[in-house]
């Protein structure tokens, strides 16, 4: 019985805490929150490890046994994702140095971050069902709050449209629940799972199935579910921009993957559901961020495409198109914050977020354009980088089931993908210059290089990641692992 | 223009004190009765706003010169550190401690647990919490 797997939660909710005590103090907030980071992601590397050697760590909360406490469940996925939040969430911080201002910095911005984490962290980490639910809550609280604080009246409109949409999930979320207890009698996630496949496949179980993806897709902003991703995430400033698109919809996208691999693996219906959902959303996040010209909006529409690409790959559900979708998630997650504080650093040079108005930065930032087009080149999956991989096996996994109308999609969207960020290459970083000064922004380009390299390295190094990430496919693949190791049996 | 609310404040300086206790006992009595941190945290809670209608936030402010984000921050703190100690003990994190017989030198026997001090942490965030809505809300002019 170890305590490790508790410690990523722990950590940023003490550090979120503690920080409370010095809101008015922002050197020493600053030092906080990085250094409380860096130990929060040397812990999941211990994490990691320790779950390669010894396989799935499971901690009973409170020492009460599996089905009647919360057990928290480290496997390879959560912790592999756990250290993906942390390097996300630092760069973002260093980023807040420079990209946020003073006022929004001591009315507890990093403290709130941190509660972020805590949501994020003990979302991924959880293995129970009610647990999760608040956990999200936790997420969604601290989510609020970064979305409103400054007090812009854009920020106010759409804080008020994002509430409302979460407020009305949530309690979606509970009566899902109280479905599911109602038919199976239990809140533990493995043992929900164990009860489910003894139950014969009756239709209550396919109606909690898509009332399950209605909650989470609402999350992770899938089609008909992801209206109003587009102008919520428009109002954040960059760096909360940043954390919110690598991060919240991530989560949703990690329940269902859980959720569904977990409850519902013997539920066709519900797989074929997932698969046209996700085609569709893939071809929404495409068409939306061709149509503008303005670099956010441009970005943000990515993400539906990436969220529809990853679901394509778990309803895919079969070895290949798994290892692919975690490999792409764990890749979104690092190339789209480096997009976002790029695009921040870009608006710092030019002063404009939309494209007809910028021009010759090529000239002025050098730096910025290269790390622009290696992030660009990197999202649309050219093959050195990163997002290669996933895309390659996702696909493989599509051909596999002899889905090839969704495959091509996949494919053919890379393009768009790619003809949306190279786009904002050319208008922006092309052309003659339009700005006279020359702003220096080395502080805001900072994280984002160690963002690109990241995902530079896990390109190169992808063979040594694999067999990592084959881990957490296995125990989606393969529920019992995972139920095994929660109820010891 | 200006009422004259003698009656009400010197109602409610004798009514605080019997929310207060009932508030303590309400929260004291939470493992055993209905009751506990959060109903006690906001009957405490109460004991102030009531103060605070009959006076005003100046005075309560006086009276308890704390800042309530603090308070519940403190809450945290005591709730989030009663998880780590069992931590300490090589226990699984949040695993409560108890001794059903000790004797303290005017209570006589009584019986001790961890969580009640995990629920004095959720009193002081309730308190904390429900104040400083209140609080910034009514300093609105």
């Amino acid at each position: 019985m170890s305590n490790i797997s508790v410690f990523p939660i722990i950590i940023p909710f003490f550090t979120g805490i503690l920080l409370i005590f010095f809101h008015k103090h922002i050197m020493i907030q600053r030092i906080v929150s990085v250094v409380s980071l860096i130990v929060s992601i040397i812990i999941s590397l211990i994490l990691i490890d320790t779950i390669k050697k010894t396989g799935v760590q499971t901690l009973n909360l409170s020492n009460w046994e599996a089905p009647f406490g919360i057990t928290l469940v480290s496997d390879m996925l959560s912790a592999l994702l756990i250290l993906t939040t942390n390097i996300v969430a630092l760069c973002c911080i260093l980023y807040s140095f420079q990209g946020i201002d003073q006022d929004r910095e001591s009315y507890f911005y990093y403290s709130l971050i941190q509660f972020l984490l805590v949501g994020v962290i003990g979302a991924f980490s959880t293995g129970d069902i009610f647990n999760l639910f608040v956990f999200f809550e936790v997420m969604l609280m601290a989510s609020y709050v970064l979305l409103v604080i400054g007090g812009t009246k854009v920020q106010l409109r759409e804080t008020v449209k994002y509430i409302l949409v979460n407020i009305i999930s949530s309690a979606l979320f509970v009566a899902t629940v109280g479905y599911l207890y109602s038919v199976v009698g239990t809140l533990n996630i493995a043992h929900i799972s164990k009860r489910l496949s003894e139950v014969e496949n009756s239709g209550i179980i396919t109606v909690i199935a898509v009332l399950f993806l209605v909650v989470f897709g609402l999350k992770g902003a899938i089609f008909p579910l992801f209206f109003w991703m587009p102008g919520s995430y428009y109002a954040a400033p960059i760096p909360i921009l940043a954390l919110f698109g690598a991060l919240l919809t991530k989560v949703g996208v990690y329940s269902i993957a859980r959720t569904f691999t977990l409850f519902f693996s013997a539920n066709e219906y519900i797989f074929t559901l997932l698969s046209i959902l996700s085609l569709i959303t893939i071809v929404l996040g495409v068409i939306g961020s061709l149509a503008y010209n303005d670099i956010k909006k441009i970005i943000i529409y990515n993400i539906l495409t990436a969220v529809g690409v990853i679901l394509y790959g778990v309803a895919a559900f079969t070895e290949n198109s798994l290892i692919g979708s975690l490999f792409y998630l764990m890749h979104d997650m690092v190339i789209k914050t480096a997009l976002f504080l790029l695009i921040g650093a870009i608006f710092a040079a030019s002063g404009t977020f939309h494209l007809n108005k910028m021009g010759g930065l090529l000239n002025s930032h050098p730096a910025l354009a290269w790390t622009f087009f290696i992030a660009a080149i990197s999202l649309a999956g050219i093959p050195p980088l990163s997002g290669f991989i996933g895309k390659l096996m996702i696909i493989q996994g599509g051909f596999e089931k002899h889905d090839y109308c969704g495959s091509f999609i996949v494919l053919i969207s890379s393009l768009f993908v790619l003809l949306s960020v190279i786009k904002i290459f050319i208008k922006a970083f092309w052309g003659t210059k339009t700005k006279a000064e020359k702003p220096s922004i080395k502080a805001l380009l900072f994280p984002s290089i160690i963002l690109v390299c990241l995902s530079f390295f896990m390109g190169i190094f992808s063979e040594s990641i694999y067999s990592y990430i084959s881990l957490a496919a296995d125990t989606l693949l393969h529920p019992t692992n995972y139920i095994e190791a929660v109820l010891k049996e | 223009m200006k009422t004259n609310d003698l009656i009400l404040q010197t109602i409610t300086k004798i009514i605080i004190f019997l929310i207060l206790l009932f508030s303590v006992d309400i929260f004291f009595a939470g493992h055993y009765t209905p009751g506990g941190g959060f109903v006690g945290g906001l009957m405490t809670s109460a004991a102030l706003v009531l103060l605070l209608i009959a006076y005003d936030i100046k005075t309560v402010a006086n009276l308890f010169p704390v800042n309530y984000i603090y308070v519940a921050a403190t809450g945290l703190l005591i709730a989030l550190v009663t998880g780590i100690s069992s931590i300490i003990r090589h226990k699984p994190f949040l695993t409560h401690a108890f001794n059903k017989h000790v004797h303290l030198p005017l209570f006589g026997e009584t019986s001790l647990h961890t969580a009640a001090l995990f629920d004095l942490g959720v009193y002081l965030v309730v308190v904390g919490v429900t104040m400083t809505i209140i609080q910034s809300i009514g300093e609105d002019k």
